[in-house]
């Protein structure tokens, strides 16, 4: 049953045999022990499990392993730049854009998915992409707030990272 | 009204609460747990009994002054604490309190909390009880800390104490410009013995006059490993060979398991399944193995049926199931001779807190004792239950609760562990078990519907003369009424509850005041009273008028509720619960037959303000919390089946639900400081209601609200 699957993770070449089937989520936290990508709810509704896939933002928990074969992830753990925060990272930190937290690693990578597309989005781009992500302490004016400000970091910076 | 409980100024009653808990047994197998009490005397006790015995409700606290601070001989400040962060901000909260008192500035303090084999037993995360009660615990124990630092100070120098002063961490003696610091004190030959001593429970605290790290925004301690994902949430906790637990759920609720055949799961390569009486469980070394080895034997699973109401039938159910008669209105010389007479039954529906974080621990047994690192905000009581579930003593059960992600009054239990621990125990191994979305949905406890009647009279001045109010099933926090009614009778009604239910932010007290807040509508609109006016008119508590009036001013209300717009109605609501007060005032629009909240204007008063950003936060989430109960969340459920158990189906506030908020806090520095996580989420639904009532001509009676079919 099991395969072989390789591919890039936070800059890293990896190799895995496991069931074809199973989720990328569950690889990242069990197998790589990358426990930053969060479980909310196993059906791509919350997106606290967001990782970003050749640069996009996925839902990890609906993609197979099979799906990341030969592809290129990148987890929250992989974002910063050794002690160095991504421009993401440092707007949420900055607006205290977090309750609990469990939702800020997915919302960080949905993010930064976002403005890899779209570097100076307005709110009606914003809005609607980002109305997939849930936060249950409905911290969102503040999460929004983060979201602006690094949107305002990209547009900002001569070349996008 | 004679008496009102909910008007004393003093602090919020120690919090109870009625949470079903999972009675799992795994010792003593199908007997009664016998206690022995005294010489030779038998007491069977029944574990839920014994359950209700358990501490942790308001906990002991620290027995003396190293219990609550650790001072290390390298200048560390460690404060130790047994409250939970679940994200409402205690980390943030309680680092401030140590910080202020001990006179060091907040990134010196090291913060603990919620170990049980570390901290002292605060009690339970619930009933906003840190601000009010682990706050001023936590002060006391680091005044005294800071005190002994004095005495150490001034028995060295052979100085008096009022020749010396605290700051930034040293003691200094102006005259001579000599100073100590902790690490000092902690290196003293009698920092030991000072340590034992207790905590003066009459210590003085740093007046809010001189606060410095107190009343000032201070940032969550551990945000960086939050953006940067090295947190470790209880689901995250890895232990070398772990396994990953899966549970075998009934069928259905209420169903009993006749037989299963453990067979098909035992035949998986390292798969171990087990069966406890009702309780039947796997674990694997991936949960994508487990979930398959659980689906195995599902399938061979034979459940007995019981009959089980369905939600459509849910208030006919409880009004039946009350457990005696609600008591009949024993005002009726009052109706008898009233201008008007208004009778209304509201009903509020089942919901669940859904926090992003499903339950999830991780078990381990080393040497007979058991260690589980879970998601409860109760982690003392919780180490009791274990104690009770595995027939173990206090000292071979140790209960950590890593930062969680949410609990809003939803993770008093901690199943998760207890399953953990019997998984764990057959496998030999330390498991990892998270509850899926459709389990949290499920068979996590609910927010207990209510059933709310309520009769009221008018006399020929508009002014209530009577206030009957009964809530069936759902609780009796805020039900007394804020508002002077000459005769008034609030009572709450226990009964069979068709699902298990348990705490909710702020508890029953959005249902009373649901109810309250709209049928006061009802009222005005018979007494021919604009709804801020007939509340003035009939309000006497000063804090509660303070912030409806503030509310009202800045909304505009005056003008804007004569007005009449088409498709635009706007509604107020008050309320005052566990200390602290609030009001708000919304607009809602009508479009194409929805309802939009366009803006909420809350004002929130509790006493002195102790973090504001945090405070902010914490009314902001509320506020937009509160929206998914007042206009879409409801369980829905069918031959014990949950119909509507995922994000998709039952539907949580997202971004496009923000409405504009315009969010005043009330500082009040001259009084205690209040919780502040709870009470501010108890006005949305009766304003909005009540705002749809002033769009549409029609009162609003269900949570959540919909509109009348006529109107689209």
């Amino acid at each position: 049953m099991n395969s072989e699957f390789t591919f890039t993770v936070n800059g890293r070449s990896r190799t895995i045999s496991t069931d074809p089937q199973r989720p990328l989520l569950d690889v990242l936290r069990e197998d790589l022990q990358l426990t930053g990508t969060k479980y909310g709810c196993g059906e791509g509704q919350c997106r606290a499990c967001t990782v970003l896939i050749n640069g996009k933002a996925a839902a990890s928990c609906m993609t197979p392993i099979s799906e990341a074969d030969k592809q290129t992830i990148v987890t929250i753990e992989g974002l910063a730049d050794g002690g160095k925060l991504h421009p993401v990272q440092e707007a949420f930190l900055a607006e205290g854009a977090f309750q609990c937290g469990y939702c800020t690693s997915g919302m960080i990578m949905g993010t930064v998915g976002l403005l890899n597309e779209l570097p100076n989005p307005t709110d009606a781009d914003i809005l609607p992409r980002m109305q997939r992500y849930l936060c249950r302490c409905c911290h969102y004016p503040k999460i929004l707030k983060a979201i602006r400000r690094a949107a305002a970091q990209t547009a900002k910076a001569t070349t996008p990272k | 009204m004679k008496k009102d409980s909910a008007m004393d100024e003093a602090l919020p009653p120690e919090y109870e609460e009625a949470v079903e808990r999972v009675s799992y047994d795994f010792g003593l197998k199908r007997r009664a747990f016998v206690q022995i009490l005294g010489a030779g005397l038998l007491i069977a006790v029944s574990a839920p009994a014994l359950a209700q015995r358990r501490g942790g409700r308001g906990g002991g606290g620290a027995r003396n002054i190293a219990s609550r601070i650790h001072l290390g001989k390298d200048g560390t400040i460690t404060v130790m604490a047994g409250k939970v962060e679940a994200g409402q901000g205690s980390r943030a909260e309680l680092s401030q309190a140590a910080a202020e008192e001990l006179r060091v500035p907040l990134d010196r303090i090291q913060l603990v909390l919620a170990d049980t084999s570390l901290v002292p037993d605060d009690g339970m995360t619930a009933g906003s009880g840190s601000t009010p009660r682990t706050v001023p615990a936590v002060r006391q124990g680091a005044a005294a800390a800071r005190g002994l630092l004095i005495d150490f100070a001034c028995k060295r120098w052979n100085v008096d104490r009022n020749a010396v002063q605290v700051n930034n961490g040293k003691v200094s003696d102006a005259a001579s410009q000599r100073t100590l610091t902790y690490a000092d004190l902690a290196a003293s030959e009698d920092a030991v013995t000072a340590f034992q001593q207790p905590i003066p429970s009459e210590i003085a605290l740093t007046s809010v006059k001189d606060w410095k790290v107190l009343g000032v925004a201070a940032p969550r301690p551990n945000g960086r490993d939050i953006v940067t994902g090295a947190h470790q949430y209880p689901s995250d906790i890895m232990r070398p060979g772990m396994l990953y637990g899966k549970v075998l759920r009934a069928s259905a609720y209420g169903a009993k398991l006749a037989s299963v055949d453990l067979g098909p799961a035992k035949a998986m390569k390292d798969v171990v399944a087990v069966q406890d009486g009702q309780f039947v469980g796997v674990a694997a070394p991936t949960a994508f193995l487990a979930e398959q080895a659980r689906a195995a034997i599902a399938k061979t699973a034979k459940w007995e049926p019981s009959s089980h109401p369905s939600s459509k039938d849910l208030f006919d159910y409880l009004k039946q199931h009350a457990q005696g008669n609600a008591p009949a209105n024993p005002f009726a010389y009052e109706l008898a001779k009233a201008k008007h007479v208004l009778r209304q039954s509201y009903h509020v529906a089942y919901v669940q807190h859904a926090p992003l974080e499903p339950r999830a621990a991780v078990a381990e047994w080393t040497d007979g004792k058991l260690t589980v690192w879970t998601g409860t905000q109760n982690p003392f009581g919780y180490r009791s239950d274990l104690m009770r579930t595995f027939h173990l003593a206090e000292d071979r059960v140790r209960v950590v609760v890593p930062d969680l992600g949410g609990g809003f009054g939803g993770k008093h239990t901690g199943e998760a562990a207890e399953e953990a621990a019997r998984l764990a125990q057959a496998a030999g191994k330390p498991v990892s078990l998270r509850w899926t979305r459709a389990e949290e949905f499920t068979w996590a406890y609910f927010r207990p519907a209510a059933l709310i009647e309520v009769e009221a009279s008018l006399d020929a001045k508009g002014a209530l003369t009577s206030w009957h109010f009964t809530n069936i099933n759902s609780g009796g926090s805020a039900i007394d009424t804020p508002y002077r009614s000459g005769n008034a009778r609030c009572q709450f009604v226990r009964a069979d509850a068709p699902l298990r239910q348990g705490s909710y932010r702020v508890l029953a007290a959005t249902a009373n005041n649901f109810a309250r807040e709209s049928f006061m509508d009802e009222l005005a609109a018979a007494a021919g009273t604009d709804p801020l006016e007939f509340r003035l008119a009939h309000l006497e508590n000063a804090r509660l008028r303070a912030v409806l009036e503030a509310a009202a001013a800045r909304f505009n209300w005056k003008e804007r509720a004569g007005k009449k717009t088409p498709k635009t109605g706007v509604g107020l609501a008050c309320g005052t619960e566990k200390g602290s007060y609030v009001a708000a005032c919304v607009e809602v629009g009508i479009d194409q037959g929805r309802i939009v909240v366009r803006r909420v204007c809350q004002v929130f008063e509790c006493g002195a303000i102790l973090n504001p950003d945090n405070l902010l936060s914490q009314v902001q989430g509320a506020i937009i919390m509160g929206l998914g109960p007042a206009l879409r969340e409801e369980m829905r459920f069918e031959n014990g089946e949950m119909l509507n158990a995922s994000f998709r189906k039952y539907q949580v506030p997202r971004f496009e639900d923000v409405p504009e908020l315009d969010i005043h806090l009330l500082n009040r520095p001259d009084l205690a400081s209040a919780g502040a996580g709870e009470t501010p989420i108890m006005v949305v639904a009766p304003a909005i209601a009540n705002a749809v009532f002033h769009a549409t001509g029609v009162p609003v009676r269900t949570m959540p609200i919909s509109l009348p079919k006529t109107t689209s």
